[in-house]
């Protein structure tokens, strides 16, 4: 029995963003895999709720007419990762929010709820912070575009204005052509875990492999919020793809990370796994890439 | 023949489609609803408790504290067999409510509310004052003087002390030559994490009362009800439902006793208590954290000269099963390696922490890791094969035990380890993964067990058993002794068809347990349930079966001697001829007008024997050193469990404790905050329980040596496949990396920290 004051079914977008403003207090509730699990735990107990499972416009991936990929906020975990265009655009996104929860997790679950939770650890968001998504949003005023990094605020709170509603993600063309990614989730078991560590890169190669044109890492947990480190993505732009430069990026992660020490793991023990997830992930990247590392 | 055949579980299609009744579907809806305030401190006092808010609350019916309490009953909580000698009694240290705090998450008061929300709602509006105390939360620590004290009659905290002293273990020490091996090994705390958390529901019935509770000792619960209430036994009738798993957890008296008084409280109301997956992890009870110190002085030829074993076993804030889990591991280390010269020292200690209690191995699975790791230390240095040196100490076949007389009557350390290591191929392996250089490496690692069965000599074993005939030559079976997941009822099943001589699909094995009606039975602990149920089932089956020959007799004028049943019909021994079916005879009977009679039988076995059960797991991992990750490639656990009545179950057996020993090894451990006690992980995202995804495929193998004292050859399987897992593991992450691990789980924390130190990272 869950401790649910009130609870409005929103029938559009319009009417979502109408009841947001009618019960200000209420909150948006989506798969219900966070928010029921707050309730239980008491921090969101006596919420109102503003259900929008109802409106299939939020839901489904498509491309846009400038080339963006548009994800529905609504599209759960396990539609994502099977859908044809993130496999063959961003798969790494579909792989990364394949690691989240188990099975039932994933079926019911959101992109826009793990957004929209505002939690560092949320599988899908260092994937997003590394393409450089923007966040759409839908309010009183109108249709809003937030860039993720600005999206994140601090700790649990995003960048919703009253009223407003997530209403879809988007990945620009210029973010994922010519690039490829691999995500890490480093967590205690394998399954049905948070992670302790999330690192996702994108790395761009030059026609001939043979050199970095550009990439792209983003973490989870390695501070309040995700995080780019754009230090070792300065140092890395237009180098040779080689072991060497591998270790100075993965080194250079560290300048921008500042991860907890807590009794879920220390900073000495993050920081150690930032700088192994680092050269890991890139050098996957790159050889989706058809790039070879040497020595 | 039945026994020794894979046949379908007969409680199979019922859970499969849903059809099982648990305790919390069978609760009348119209029950109040109970929450336990816990307290949030670790050591000291309750002082007042402000329920004026809580009680405004809609829905709130009434507010209990420790306050209320107007008899004090302290009673012990053990699921053991009472003992009639006041000295062998368990410790009674609890109160349904305390306002003494022993631990964080201690039980200060509770709520009664007509729904969840309105129960949940009062909770969090109750003010509670206390007075703090010091705390203390290492094993160690509470033995010093001048450490906080939790009872006054435990000097120093400590609940016992037991030694074992054989040969002369200072004098042999002197033996020039000899190399010494010590070290200390510890394991963390962890709980059971059964699917359903605890629960129980009581109402009265004239001066009586029903409690009807998810547990694995219903008899026990009847005593301990009438304990902790002050109540007669016999006006307390327990109903045990199918559970959903206990492990030792619900071997033990949770809050049943509390739910009864509250329940009288309210002039007999229906009222639930259901725990919360958290309060389990804090409230319910752990397995003992034990650190154990353990010296060798060891022959350059691989022999043992003398040994000795301290070992600290944490029992948290209240005795519970206290310190006969410390002690069956202490009485294992002689046994396991014999040696003319032992100490051991074991001490059960007090601590502000969650009460340890019965858990899956009871004491073993902590021993197996000091033990074990250890083997694999000194045959490390001495530069021996591990599975030489084994060989050349293990207990030899003929081997007696002087306390319980249990003898090894068949080599099983030697069969279990052949056929695991032909099943994972072990020599190729271990071959192959010597002196590794690299990032990720690989190594296999082995561990042997020490195992009884169920639990005389140190306490009363008795099963007892009735059979009912029904009108068509079916029959209904009750024992005392449950079903809690393990499959017990198709063992039985099996059983009592091969002992009457009918077909399996006759026997109906009543599954309930309920005071009132169910023959007296302690449950189901101890790996005893097949072992002593047998001994009654075969004796009640004998029984049933010469009143049915003697019926039988006056119907077919044959002597019963030269009448046999075998599969349902009354053979005629002498040519072989069927002379009717068991189901003709039974109609004959129920409705003969000449001579009418309900035909049952109904026994008591009173078991004064015990068995030993041994075994060993091998395992395989990859260690990704950068990393700080084990990975499991492949492991394998071989038992010699005597005959199994039902091999598809004992697999499964096995597997379910492989995978308990898997999360020992590499992930699980209940952590308490060092600044306040308070408990950080207890639920199933931060306890990491491991996962179908964290395993191997688990491979069970057996050596099938037929227990002579056993009524069906059988002997302990529940509870050994979880105890020798996680130093396998640890001791193949040890060939591997070179790096030993003292302290289980081995996670990417331990690792990183040992590494480091190492200076692998």
């Amino acid at each position: 029995m869950y401790d649910i004051k009130a609870l409005y079914e929103a029938a559009s977008v319009d009417d979502a963003v109408r009841l947001l403003t009618e019960h200000p207090e209420a909150r948006i509730i989506a798969g219900g895999s966070d928010v029921l699990v707050q309730i239980r735990e008491g921090r969101l107990a006596g919420a109102e709720l503003i259900s929008i499972q109802g409106v299939d416009a939020l839901r489904g991936v498509r491309l846009e007419a400038d080339g963006a990929i548009r994800i529905g906020s609504l599209t759960s975990f396990s539609h994502i990762t099977k859908h044809p265009i993130i496999r063959e655009k961003i798969n790494v996104l579909g792989e990364a929010v394949d690691m989240i929860g188990g099975p039932q997790i994933r079926n019911i679950g959101t992109i826009g709820g793990n957004t929209c939770n505002g939690v560092t650890s949320a599988d899908s968001a260092s994937t997003l912070f590394a393409w450089d998504a923007v966040i759409e949003l839908a309010g009183p005023e109108g249709r809003r575009l937030v860039p993720i990094q600005n999206f994140y605020l601090r700790a649990g709170v995003v960048d919703l204005r009253p009223g407003e509603l997530q209403t879809g993600i988007l990945i620009p063309k210029r973010s994922y052509e010519g690039y490829q990614g691999h995500y890490i989730k480093y967590a205690m078991r394998e399954a049905m875990d948070i992670a302790t560590l999330g690192c996702s890169v994108n790395v761009k190669l030059s026609p001939d492999k043979l050199t970095i044109e550009d990439a792209r890492i983003a973490y989870g947990v390695a501070g309040p919020i995700p995080t780019r480190a754009p230090h070792a993505e300065a140092m890395i732009a237009n180098r040779p793809v080689s072991e060497g430069v591998l270790k100075q990026f993965a080194q250079a992660v560290l300048t921008d990370l500042n991860p907890r020490d807590s009794w879920r793991a220390s900073k000495a023990f993050r920081q150690h796994i930032a700088v192994v997830l680092a050269q890991r992930a890139l050098a996957e990247a790159i050889r989706l890439s058809g790039g070879e590392i040497y020595e | 023949m039945y026994v020794g055949k894979k046949v379908t579980r007969v409680d199979a299609y019922d859970k499969v489609l849903g059809r099982t009744r648990y305790t919390d579907d069978l609760c009348d809806k119209s029950a109040y609803i109970a929450r336990i305030l816990h307290a949030t401190i670790a050591h000291g006092r309750v002082l007042s408790i402000d329920t004026s808010r809580a009680e405004q609350i809609p829905g709130v019916v009434k507010i209990f504290t420790c306050f209320d309490l107007k008899e004090k009953h302290y009673f012990p909580t053990a699921g053991h067999p009472w003992s009639t000698d006041p000295a062998h009694q368990d410790v009674a240290d609890r109160l349904v409510l305390t306002e003494e705090v022993r631990f964080y998450g201690d039980d200060i008061a509770a709520v009664v509310a007509e729904d969840e929300v309105a129960a949940a709602r009062a909770l969090a509006a109750i003010q509670v004052t206390y007075q703090e105390y010091p705390f203390v939360l290492d094993v160690q620590e509470a033995m010093q003087d001048g450490a906080p004290q939790l009872h006054e009659a435990y000097p120093n905290n400590i609940l016992a002390h037991t030694a074992i002293r054989r040969g002369n273990y200072q004098e042999a020490i002197q033996e020039p030559g000899l190399i010494k091996v010590e070290s200390w090994y510890e394991t963390p705390t962890v709980q059971h994490c059964h699917i359903e958390n605890f629960i129980c529901y009581a109402q009265m019935e004239g001066n009586r009362i029903t409690i009807t509770s998810s547990t694995q000792i219903p008899h026990i619960v009847r005593r301990i009800v009438g304990q902790a209430l002050g109540m007669d036994w016999g006006r307390i009738r327990v109903i045990k439902p199918y559970i959903g798993g206990g492990f030792g957890n619900k071997q033990d008296i949770l809050y049943e006793p509390l739910c009864a008084w509250l329940c009288m409280e309210l002039g007999g109301h229906l009222v639930k208590i259901d725990i919360p997956r958290e309060d389990t992890f804090v409230s319910n009870r752990v397995r003992h954290a034990i650190r154990s110190h353990i010296i060798s002085w060891v022959r350059p030829d691989g022999t043992y000269a003398a040994r000795k074993l301290e070992a600290f076993s944490d029992q948290g804030a209240y005795a519970s099963h206290g310190h006969s889990v410390c002690a069956k591991g202490a009485g294992a280390f002689p046994q396991l390696y014999p040696c003319e010269n032992v100490e051991v020292d074991a001490y059960t200690v007090f601590t502000n922490k969650s009460v340890a209690g019965a858990m899956r191995g009871y004491g073993i699975p902590q021993a197996m890791w000091a033990v074990e790791c250890h083997t694999a230390d000194v045959a490390a240095r001495l530069g021996m094969d591990p599975v030489d040196f084994r060989l050349r100490n293990l207990m030899p076949v003929g081997y007696i035990d002087g306390f319980s007389k249990n003898e090894l009557y068949h080599d099983s350390f030697r069969q279990c380890l052949r056929k695991a290591m032909a099943a994972i191929d072990y020599d190729q392996k271990y071959k192959a993964y010597q002196n590794q250089t690299g990032d990720i490496r690989r190594g296999i690692g082995i561990a042997v067990f020490w195992y009884n069965t169920a639990v005389w000599p140190i306490s009363l074993e008795t099963s007892s058993c009735r059979m009912v005939l029904n009108q068509d030559g079916s029959l209904q079976v009750q024992l005392g002794e449950t079903e809690i997941g393990q499959g017990a009822d198709t063992a039985y099943a099996q059983m009592t068809a091969d002992a009457l001589g009918v077909p399996l699909g006759q026997v109906h094995v009543v599954s309930c347990q309920d005071t009132d009606v169910t023959p007296f039975g302690t449950g189901a602990y101890a790996s005893r349930q097949t072992y002593t149920a047998g001994f009654s089932i075969r004796q009640t089956a004998l029984l049933l079966k010469e009143r049915i020959l003697d019926y039988a007799r006056e119907l077919t004028r044959m002597p019963p001697y030269n009448l046999e049943l075998s599969a349902g019909n009354i053979v005629r021994t002498t040519d072989g001829r069927v002379l009717m079916s068991l189901g003709e005879l039974a109609t004959q009977a129920l409705y003969s007008t000449e001579r009418s009679q309900h035909l049952t039988a109904e026994s008591t076995a009173q078991i004064k024997s015990n068995a030993y059960s041994f075994g060993c797991t091998i395992a395989e991992v990859e260690v990704d050193i950068p990393m700080c990750r084990v990975r499991l490639l492949d492991i394998v656990n071989a038992h010699d469990a005597g005959t199994l009545v039902n091999p598809a179950l004992a697999e499964a057996q096995v597997h379910g404790g492989m995978s308990m020993g898997i999360g020992y090894g590499l992930s699980e451990q209940l952590l308490f905050d060092p600044k306040t006690g308070r408990p950080l992980n207890n639920s199933l995202l931060d306890y990491k329980l491991s996962t179908f995804m964290d395993h191997p495929r688990l491979r069970a193998v057996f050596a099938q040596n037929p227990e002579p004292t056993s009524a069906f050859g059988t002997k302990a399987l529940g509870e050994p496949p979880a105890c020798s897992v996680a130093p396998a593991i640890r001791n193949a992450v040890r060939q591997a990396t070179g790096v030993a691990f003292m302290e289980a789980p081995l996670t990417p924390h331990n690792l990183f920290r040992r590494f480091s130190e190492e200076g692998l990272l």
